[in-house]
């Protein structure tokens, strides 16, 4: 068996994303819905990255996307191949870093890569060893090889889950909370390998919990909250739907809030020497003006652009509460 | 995506490969070799006991064979009878208990490391995964009694003479005949822990607790054991796996009476297909949360 089935999956058809579920669902067997009829897409060659408070659901789309997990109605399709039924022809194709690395600590990083490298199908046992080798130069791990797994830092074990996923040549990477536990040099040295990698024509598929980490790499982003998908989108777009803030920055913040009230800012509010509020409908250059004639001293005045997180909280409404 | 990306082809002998990869892991477990080092020390401690028994010339088991394991009386007179001895103590027990442990791991160890998750998306297929733990339990089962069997053999032939044998029905055979029938009866003590190995594997697909299932393994074990022994349950003795397990001694008689030695193969071919069949349609179904 397997021969046919494990050839070349189609390539991703123009409009179909890398990764396509339609009204994906999942009902754990004690009745909690863990996914509600999520329409997923992801467009290929974007990093995606993958919100949602802890709890939202973004674990059980992962392994249903695996074929780890079956679903209990609807379909997911990733690289253009219904899952979990073409999962052998699929995940050849597929590097994936879920929930945190496994590892076997009594075997030695390198024997480790060795051994999951066997378990792929069409992985060549003969390139194996320079395959396992050019993976550790990869995440920077080389040193600490034949070291015992269970000796390692949380970080090299985050590193060696990654060079498992880098193994072959892959055409998706799906990275759960990459850069949990590496010190911030790590992270730098992670976000720039997934950059490598999406230039290569990879298509990354990255949830974590670091909106600003997201809003750094990704092209597009969805946001997922008690199961269902808020929104999907690309991350400028997402991020443009959310207000930005007026803030002035000022010794005399009591003054400025005063005037920002009589010339129409709503929600005013100060912070020390800040004091921020909603972005008028007038011209921001009367508004200071308005400011400098009340005798007001201003150190700073202008729009702050909205991050990802505000919008993240204006769609959630609850930023990164564990969902009840 | 490029369509020069070249077409990735399954190694015909990946099965292989995969099998060798578990048969490494496993034999690299310390638990593992703590295990075969328990089974190697027991044929030890019987020839040291049966030596320091015997010092003062009297023969061991009270001269009748009236306790111990078999063939315990005759181990002064030929090193090679510690062989059967060493596989008579070890069969009701240490043998299938540690069976039971490496079984009982087999798969719910890896989901409670996490690594289960990872072989299967490589993807190492659920069916082809089962079948090499399978496989690997199996050589296990082999390799624990040959340790046995080689431990005994080394240590009667340091502590006791060798020579040609008495079988049990009385004939006299040569030695090379014997170290034949030693090795036979090894390969029939290895196929009598199959049940357990099937039994085992089939737990280890219930739980994400490597822990539970070893326990729960050696537990059934036991109560075997137990209900074998309870003479108002006799209906339910030709169906308990460890019902057969002394049949073996009957290859040490001349001719080899074969009923309860087939009835012992059957029974554990009976006990791989249920189990094997159970295992699979469990392991294949399952939603992996580990």
């Amino acid at each position: 068996m397997g021969e046919a089935s494990a050839s070349e999956p189609d390539g991703v058809r123009a409009g179909e994303g890398v990764i396509t579920t339609r009204a994906l669902t999942k009902r754990y067997r004690g009745g909690q819905l863990a996914v509600d009829g999520l329409h997923l897409t992801v467009p290929a060659g974007s990093v995606f990255g993958f919100l949602g408070p802890n709890g939202s659901g973004k674990t059980t789309t992962i392994r249903m996307l695996m074929g780890l997990i079956e679903p209990t109605s609807g379909t997911a399709h990733v690289l253009g191949r219904p899952m979990p039924r073409s999962a052998r022809a699929v995940l050849p194709h597929v590097g994936a870093l879920i929930e945190g690395p496994a590892l076997y600590g009594f075997l030695s990083g390198r024997d480790n890569l060795l051994r999951y490298d066997a378990a792929d199908p069409t992985a060549d046992p003969r390139t194996r060893r320079a395959r396992v080798a050019a993976a550790l130069d990869r995440v920077g791990l080389t040193a600490a090889a034949g070291k015992k797994a269970k000796a390692y830092s949380l970080g090299m074990k985050q590193r060696l889950g990654l060079a498992a996923a880098l193994l072959q040549p892959r055409r998706l990477l799906v990275l759960d909370e990459p850069t949990n536990g590496l010190d911030p040099q790590g992270m730098r040295e992670i976000r720039t390998l997934v950059r490598e990698l999406a230039s290569d024509g990879t298509t990354v598929f990255l949830s974590s919990h670091l909106l600003d980490e997201i809003e750094q790499v990704c092209t597009h982003a969805a946001v997922m909250a008690q199961g269902r998908l808020i929104t999907q989108g690309p991350v400028a777009d997402l991020a443009a739907g959310a207000r930005g803030r007026l803030v002035v920055t000022t010794p005399d913040p009591a003054d400025a809030a005063r005037v920002l009230k009589e010339q129409g800012v709503a929600d005013v509010v100060v912070d020390g020497e800040r004091v921020t509020g909603e972005v008028p409908e007038r011209d921001l250059a009367e508004v200071n003006a308005a400011l400098v004639t009340a005798g007001v001293r201003v150190r700073g005045f202008g729009a702050e652009r909205a991050s990802l997180e505000d919008a993240f909280v204006a769609l959630t409404g609850e930023g990164f509460d564990v969902a009840g | 995506m490029s369509q020069a990306e070249a077409v990735r082809r399954v190694n015909p002998l990946w099965t292989l490969g995969l099998f060798r990869s578990e048969l490494l892991t496993t034999f690299r477990r310390w638990r593992t070799l703590a295990l075969l080092g328990v089974l190697a020390a027991v044929p030890v401690l019987v020839g040291i006991a049966v030596r320091i028994e015997t010092g003062n010339g009297s023969s061991a088991g009270g001269g009748g064979g009236g306790g111990g394991p078999a063939f315990i009386s005759q181990i002064t007179n030929n090193g090679l009878f510690l062989v059967f001895t060493a596989l008579a103590a070890t069969l009701p027990f240490f043998l299938p208990m540690a069976i039971g442990v490496v079984a009982g791991d087999a798969v719910a160890g890896e989901a409670n490391a996490g690594t289960l998750r990872y072989l299967l998306v490589a993807p190492a297929g659920r069916s082809r995964l089962l079948l090499t733990k399978y496989a690997t339990v199996m050589t296990f089962c082999l390799v624990a009694t040959l340790v046995v069997a080689v431990s005994a053999l080394v240590t009667g032939a340091l502590l006791f003479p060798l020579g040609d044998l008495t079988t049990i029905s009385g004939t006299r055979i040569s030695f090379s005949e014997g170290l034949a029938r030693a090795l036979l009866i090894a390969l029939v003590v290895a196929v009598s822990l199959i049940g357990v190995a099937a039994l085992g594997l089939f737990v280890s697909t219930l739980t994400n607790s490597g822990i539970a299932a070893m326990a729960t393994t050696v537990g059934l074990l036991i109560t075997v054991q137990i209900v074998d022994q309870i003479p108002q349950l006799h209906a339910l003795h030709p169906y308990l796996f460890s019902h057969y397990w002394l049949s073996f001694a009957d290859l040490m008689r001349e001719p080899v009476y074969w009923d309860d030695l087939t009835k012992n193969l059957g029974l554990q071919a009976l006990y791989a297909a249920v189990f094997g069949s159970a295992a699979w349609a469990r392991f294949t179904a399952k939603d992996i949360t580990a």
